[in-house]
């Protein structure tokens, strides 16, 4: 009776495996970038895509790792990726593996960002996902330092440098604290902040006079800024243990602060410069690869995480703004209220001066980074002479842009050929 | 005819495995070193890694490191390896215990550390308790060079000692009694037993443990990233950057020979200065 027994339960439960096997390979696989942190993945698996029909595997992973698969599955021709989520650049280096979508209904998308998504072909490469930007925030205690007559809403990089001056000297350490970590998205500061905001440029003018100013501006900035600054990558840590009350980061790096604590802080709208608000809007794109094993159910989740709704679950979970319209239900986290009327004023301000980012630049995006990066470990680490830094990192640049042949985009005038750097 | 082959074939499995997980993957990354995405050959990886302006710091960086990290570890080794050697009761306990940091990973190493000397951490919560310090302390601001340095170079100690501990004891444990019991009968003081029996004797393990640290010091990586963040690059977190940030396997491949060489560089330095001779071979 016994060996009959097992023998059963055996087949059973191969049987049952193999019927498992089976579900998991026809879910949708979705490579993300994005939704990477385990408590966002969890809200993405058990809240987002739970009521996808077919179901989906959500998979994210950083950065590399993730870019090294689907090239590799393009090259082989066949893979198990259904759909990709990533980073407009991201997506931008594998534009030509990348399936057509313009099937889909986009009527309710934001008009700006599906223009975005055809990468400058003719096919709508990948659909709108979501939308973030980066912001200041601050805790309500750095608020009685602010300097005579400043609006929160409509500071400049003056009085960002006052303020923060003030701050240090009152409370006998430096107050403002700058995401200049390993992991810190500092490149971005400079790129969609500080040079629009001081040059109307973020690559033309990278070694002008103007540039020279807006260094050293920051220079004076960095010396009333927190010195562990090299350490911090999400500020939200930071202002949440209250050893910085000023910051600028990504929307979705601030998040936990408001959430946890949302009498203590407030959202504002980052500083303008000589050449306006300078600021940078980020998109997240959703893409079909040539690869993928099941086109129709691939499109399929697309078309469902673009609904208002499963949209709305997607900010819950990452804190990455709709591209549909949508009305926001008065139960959202603190932090998007917060942050959404950051957001609002930063891009519906007079002087508002929007830098995209970088497009174009194929697999040379990391080193683009790494000029605006070197330039600040050199001239405010180091203490290097800002003019030879410039014009050295600037040779680095013009290299990278010719290499890619990539033409300028905002805010730097349109460009015949590879953007030029001065 | 079949026990002369016997030995062959067992150390086949083992050898194929790394001719098809090293050796293979290993002449993928040197020919990626020297030649360009269309096949043509080329130094031009070698010379922008050379010229990048952190490469210098990242080699002297990785050096020093070795150099502050690997005797100071040796000669602690030996002497928690003579301590367990010489009890009589608990040899097994304290051995266990001193060997905890083997199971860690480098990872979790460094981010013990980094809870201990973090501006928010244990070293800083501790001071102020004793009102040393008014304010917290940021030691490993990119300022304090120094600090993050000594800070790795405490946790690479308290991290990797075990290990050469570990193959010490056991090379101990090969030295016959009988020398140290003639050493004695013939009235060498104890310090005289160590230097002119135990050490001479104990050279081979001593070669072996050498090795590994001094390969395993110029890898050293996950620790540095943990304190230092990119304070403090070094060749493995230049690899690591260049791989993954700026995307340019070649440079990345350039390093991780760089790497090879002194690797394989000082272990002939070291198989040469601790070798033994034929005849004085146990």
């Amino acid at each position: 009776m016994k060996p009959v027994k097992t023998l059963l339960s055996l087949t059973l439960a191969t049987g049952l495996s193999a019927a498992a096997m089976g579900a998991a390979n026809a879910e949708v696989l979705f490579w993300s970038t994005q939704a990477n942190p385990p408590e966002e993945q969890q809200i993405m698996r058990e809240k987002v895509l739970a009521d996808f029909e077919g179901g989906a595997d959500f998979a994210p992973s950083e950065g590399g790792p993730w870019l090294t698969r689907i090239q590799a599955e393009l090259q082989a021709g066949e893979g198990k990726i259904g759909v990709l989520g990533s980073l407009h650049g991201d997506l931008i280096e594998l534009s030509d593996g990348l399936v057509d979508l313009s099937e889909l209904d986009t009527s309710s998308m934001n008009k700006t960002f599906l223009e975005l998504g055809k990468l400058g072909t003719d096919e709508q490469k990948y659909i709108p996902w979501m939308q973030a930007t980066y912001i200041m925030a601050a805790n309500k205690k750095a608020l009685e330092f602010l300097p005579e007559g400043a609006d929160i809403n409509a500071l400049s990089y003056d009085q960002l440098i006052a303020w923060s001056k003030t701050m240090a000297e009152e409370t006998g350490s430096p107050k403002f604290g700058f995401p200049a970590g390993p992991k810190g998205l500092k490149h971005r500061f400079f790129q969609g902040y500080m040079y629009p905001s001081y040059t109307n440029s973020m690559v033309t003018k990278f070694r002008s006079a103007e540039a020279e100013l807006a260094w050293n501006k920051f220079k004076e900035l960095w010396s009333y800024t927190n010195r562990s600054s090299t350490n911090f990558s999400f500020m939200q840590e930071q202002l949440l243990t209250d050893e910085v009350w000023v910051v600028f980061d990504h929307t979705a790096r601030l998040a936990d602060a408001f959430n946890q604590r949302p009498d203590d802080f407030i959202a504002f709208p980052a500083p303008a410069g000589p050449t306006g608000r300078g600021f940078m809007p980020v998109v997240v794109g959703m893409a079909v690869p040539n690869s993928a094993p099941d086109m129709e159910a691939a499109k399929n989740l697309i078309s469902y995480m673009s609904q208002p709704e499963v949209q709305i679950e997607t900010l819950r979970a990452t804190n990455f703004f709709p591209v549909v319209d949508v009305e926001l239900p008065d139960d959202m986290p603190a932090s998007v209220k917060a942050a959404g009327a950051a957001v609002a004023a930063m891009s519906g301000s007079a002087d508002a001066n929007p830098g995209l980012l970088p497009v174009g630049l194929g697999d040379l995006g990391g080193k683009f980074n790494a000029v605006y990066v070197d330039a600040f470990e050199r001239i405010v680490l180091a203490g290097q002479d800002v003019r030879e830094v410039l014009d050295d990192q600037a040779d680095s640049l013009r290299k990278i842009m010719e290499e890619a042949g990539a033409p300028c985009w905002a805010p730097d005038a349109p460009s015949e050929g590879a953007c030029p750097v001065d | 005819m079949y026990s002369k082959s016997l030995p062959y074939m067992l150390l086949l499995p083992a050898t194929l495995f790394l001719c098809i997980f090293f050796i293979y993957p290993f002449t993928l990354v040197a020919w990626q070193a020297f030649t360009t995405d269309t096949g043509e050959f080329t130094s031009s990886f070698f010379q922008e890694m050379a010229s990048h302006w952190k490469f210098n710091t990242a080699l002297i960086n990785t050096l020093l490191l070795a150099l502050a990290v690997v005797p100071f570890q040796m000669a602690l080794a030996i002497y928690m390896a003579t301590l367990v050697n010489g009890m009589k009761r608990g040899r097994d306990a304290v051995l266990y215990i001193w060997t905890i940091p083997l199971g860690i990973s480098d990872l979790a190493a460094g981010l013990i550390w980094l809870a201990i000397f973090e501006q928010s951490g244990f070293l800083n919560s501790f001071l102020h308790t004793l009102g040393v310090v008014e304010q917290p302390v940021g030691f490993l601001g990119y300022e304090n060079k120094g600090i993050i340095f000594l800070a790795i170079v405490l946790a690479e100690i308290w991290r990797a000692t075990s290990i050469v501990l570990v193959i010490l004891v056991a090379g101990m444990g090969l030295i016959p009694k009988e020398y140290a019991e003639a050493a004695e009968v013939f009235g060498a003081s104890r310090w005289q037993r160590f230097t002119r029996v135990t050490l001479p004797m104990l050279k081979p393990s001593l070669q072996t443990a050498m090795i590994l640290r001094v390969i395993l010091a110029f890898e050293v990586f996950a620790v540095v990233v943990a304190l230092g963040g990119t304070n403090l690059p070094v060749l493995m977190s230049e690899v690591f950057t260049w791989q993954y940030e700026l995307r340019d396997a070649h440079v990345a491949a350039a390093y991780a020979l760089v790497i090879l060489a002194i690797s394989i560089a000082f272990t002939l330095l070291i198989m040469w200065a601790l070798r033994v001779p034929k005849g004085a071979r146990v």
